[in-house]
């Protein structure tokens, strides 16, 4: 009965005795889904447009953060490193279309698996053999980022905390979805992205070209990353522990569904604020530390009513 | 010319479906289990026993326990850490319990433990597939490895949160503990590396083998066919994680000696996978040559690229290491997607018929 109360009843009453602190609860989530959703939109990109599951993502987040601070300590002007950074994402996208994606066409998925797994073996390696392993610091006020807080009242007496860097996070992360979504729609290139998406034999027969197609993927899903490398970085440091993210974002992934762009947002936003309420009121129950693995359960509970995810298309099976 | 079936007739059913039907294999397997068995351990130095021989042999283990879910019947898994832990956990609470039982026999009960965490893990594979599936095995790794840390009933509340092998004895040779030989433990862990191999050769070319194999081939004809799914796919997640959770045990007892729950990591997970993908999928000596190309390889080339002069740091050679092993898998993948047992295969073809280009 006593852990009836505390699972069921308990949690609630303590939200409801300090809906500041719930609003707080609340926008940590909200942002650090937003964040979640910016890996899973890499990893959507690449796999509508190739079918490649890629692993990789996480640690291009951390490589593209890794090139950017890395310049700056060497002397670069950060909006010249910025720029630096995203030419290093560009020849990265160039030299995985040309080196990994077109030997390995046509392969099973779980070949182009452990083949983006090669290729973050060798991003960490290249990583700290280049610009070392300690942990370094995002140049936030570099980038022309804000930083600081706004403190908003809240009920009766309460007030919640609002960092500026997570407000800018949310709207570069929104920019970015309706610049993707207009660029999906709207633009040549976008549709040539969704009819590869559709069926590579007949985007090839109405002369797409499949190998442009994939450098252009890559180089975006590189883009991504480095925004959510900034992002990332600026509220913990720059290390290849950000590399554990990337799992981090599986869940999301699975949730939205592996093919759809709002399905990234909508389920890193569920898993996001999921994650901190169940960590922050019902946590204690079992003893703390239960974020690690939180996320997979929500997911997997979902999956169980859904197989294809919430946003996924539906599949059907023929013998 | 050195591998011709040319003369060897068979004349039953057994002869003809035999592990080995070829006398050349026979002898080939015989001379290597000689030399493992009887070689090898008066030649090896300790550092080659302890480094290199036994973390071999239990990984490979451990990869074949992958490979019988992966490969044979289909179920991607990202659990294989924390199965593995399961058995290790088990085995520490087993032994630690019951002092004077046989270790040996502790270490395939622990199995059992594990088998039955898998079974729990692999009930939503009855539902999802493909990717999807990995995600409900990462998490059972991860909730795993949360138990690992916050359950103190496990590691028996020692303060470091740490399990370690007590000494145990077996027909007056020390077995575990930091008294225990290299010799002994190799040996030990070689006879049970090999007495499962054996089980497993035995279980996939078998009546439950093919039913894995169905399932992974396409589990919608199979289920018309009369093979039931409920059965064949957790029947596989048991098998899977029991043999993980032997290897598990075996990591700690006769390996590391003490272990961190941080050792059953995710990390160790994608390494078993590797190991079974770059040795090749639903192929139980490729699960060996998997083991030995991703664990020795990162040795070797630490050892060997100072050797060669190119001097960068020892920090840096770990690195280097990584990037090296990174593009040695991706050129693997390019040049032969099916792994090192397909590779085998070929080199067998071509020697039989060598020196001539075709037969």
């Amino acid at each position: 009965m006593d852990l009836l109360n505390q699972i069921f009843i308990a949690p609630f009453i303590q939200m409801a005795g300090a809906p500041d602190f719930l609003a707080q609860v609340l926008w940590e989530g909200f942002v650090s889904g937003i964040l979640y959703a910016l890996i899973a939109l890499g990893f959507v990109l690449i796999f509508k447009a190739s079918g490649v599951f890629n692993f990789a993502q996480g640690i291009m987040v951390v490589f593209a953060a890794l090139t950017l601070v890395g310049l700056y300590q060497k002397g670069v002007p950060a909006i010249l490193a910025l720029i630096l950074t995203i030419a290093v994402m560009g020849v990265l996208a160039l030299a995985v279309e040309r080196l990994i994606m077109r030997p390995l066409v046509n392969q099973p998925e779980i070949i182009l698996l452990m083949a983006t797994i090669g290729l973050t073996y060798f991003l960490v390696g290249l990583g700290e053999f280049v610009f070392g392993g300690e942990p370094k610091q995002m140049i936030t006020e570099e980038l022309g980022l804000p930083t600081g807080s706004t403190e908003i009242p809240f009920g009766e007496q309460g007030v919640v905390i609002l960092q500026h860097i997570d407000i800018a996070a949310a709207v570069i992360a929104l920019v970015m979805v309706a610049a993707l979504g207009l660029f999906f729609s709207r633009t040549r290139i976008g549709r040539a992205l969704r009819a590869v998406a559709d069926d590579h034999q007949a985007a090839l027969s109405v002369g797409i070209s499949l190998n442009q197609i994939w450098a252009i993927v890559w180089f975006a899903a590189g883009i991504v990353a480095l925004a959510t490398g900034i992002m990332w970085g600026a509220r913990s440091d720059v290390s290849f522990a950000l590399e554990i993210i990337a799992l981090r974002a599986l869940p999301v992934l699975i949730l939205g569904g592996f093919t759809s762009v709002p399905g990234a947002i909508v389920g890193g936003l569920i898993i996001g604020i999921g994650e901190k309420l169940g960590e922050i009121y019902w946590g204690p129950l079992l003893g703390g530390g239960i974020e690690s693995w939180l996320a997979y359960m929500i997911a997997l509970i979902f999956l169980l009513f859904r197989p294809q995810g919430l946003f996924g298309e539906r599949f059907i099976e023929r013998v | 010319m050195f591998y011709r079936e040319a003369g060897q007739y068979k004349s039953s059913y057994e002869a003809d479906q035999a592990v080995f039907p070829l006398a050349q294999d026979r002898i080939g397997m015989a001379v290597i289990l000689v030399l493992a068995a009887a070689v090898v351990p008066f030649i090896a130095s300790n550092f080659v026993l302890e480094a290199i021989l036994i973390p071999f042999l239990i990984l490979a283990l451990a990869t074949i326990g992958l490979n019988v879910l992966t490969g044979y019947a289909g179920q991607l898994s990202l659990g294989t850490g924390g199965f593995m832990g399961a058995g290790a956990y088990a085995c520490y609470k087993l032994t630690t319990s019951f002092p004077d039982a046989n270790l040996i026999l502790l270490i395939l009960l622990s199995g059992f433990f594990a088998a039955a965490v898998g079974l729990v893990f692999g009930l939503p594979s009855l539902r999802i597939k493909g990717l999807y599936l990995a995600v409900a095995t990462l998490a059972a790794q991860f909730f795993l490895e949360w138990c690992f840390i916050r359950i103190g009933w496990l590691y028996n509340y020692n303060v470091s949160g740490a399990i370690d092998s007590p000494e145990r004895r077996m027909f007056g040779l020390v077995l575990t503990g930091p008294n225990a030989s290299p010799v002994t433990r190799y040996l030990t862990v070689l006879a049970i590396v090999l007495g499962v191999t054996v089980l497993v050769k035995n279980l996939v070319r078998g009546r439950i083998g093919r039913s894995w194999m169905m399932i992974r081939d396409m589990d919608i004809a199979a289920e018309l066919m009369g093979i039931r799914p409920l059965v064949a796919k957790l029947s596989a997640f048991a098998v899977s994680s029991y043999i993980c959770g032997v290897a598990g045990a075996m990591f700690v007892f006769f390996y590391l000696g003490s272990v961190e729950p941080a050792a059953f990591s995710i990390t160790l997970s994608f390494q078993i996978l590797f190991m079974a993908i770059i040795g090749g999928l639903g192929s139980l000596i490729g699960c060996y040559f998997g083991a030995a190309f991703l664990w020795i390889l990162p040795i070797f080339l630490r050892n060997v690229l100072p050797m060669l002069g190119i001097d960068v740091g020892a920090e840096n050679i770990v690195h280097l290491t990584s990037m090296i092993v990174g593009v040695l898998i991706i050129l693997f993948l390019i040049w032969e997607p099916h792994g090192l047992a397909r590779l085998w295969q070929v080199a067998k073809e071509k020697l039989r018929v060598w020196p001539f280009p075709y037969a």
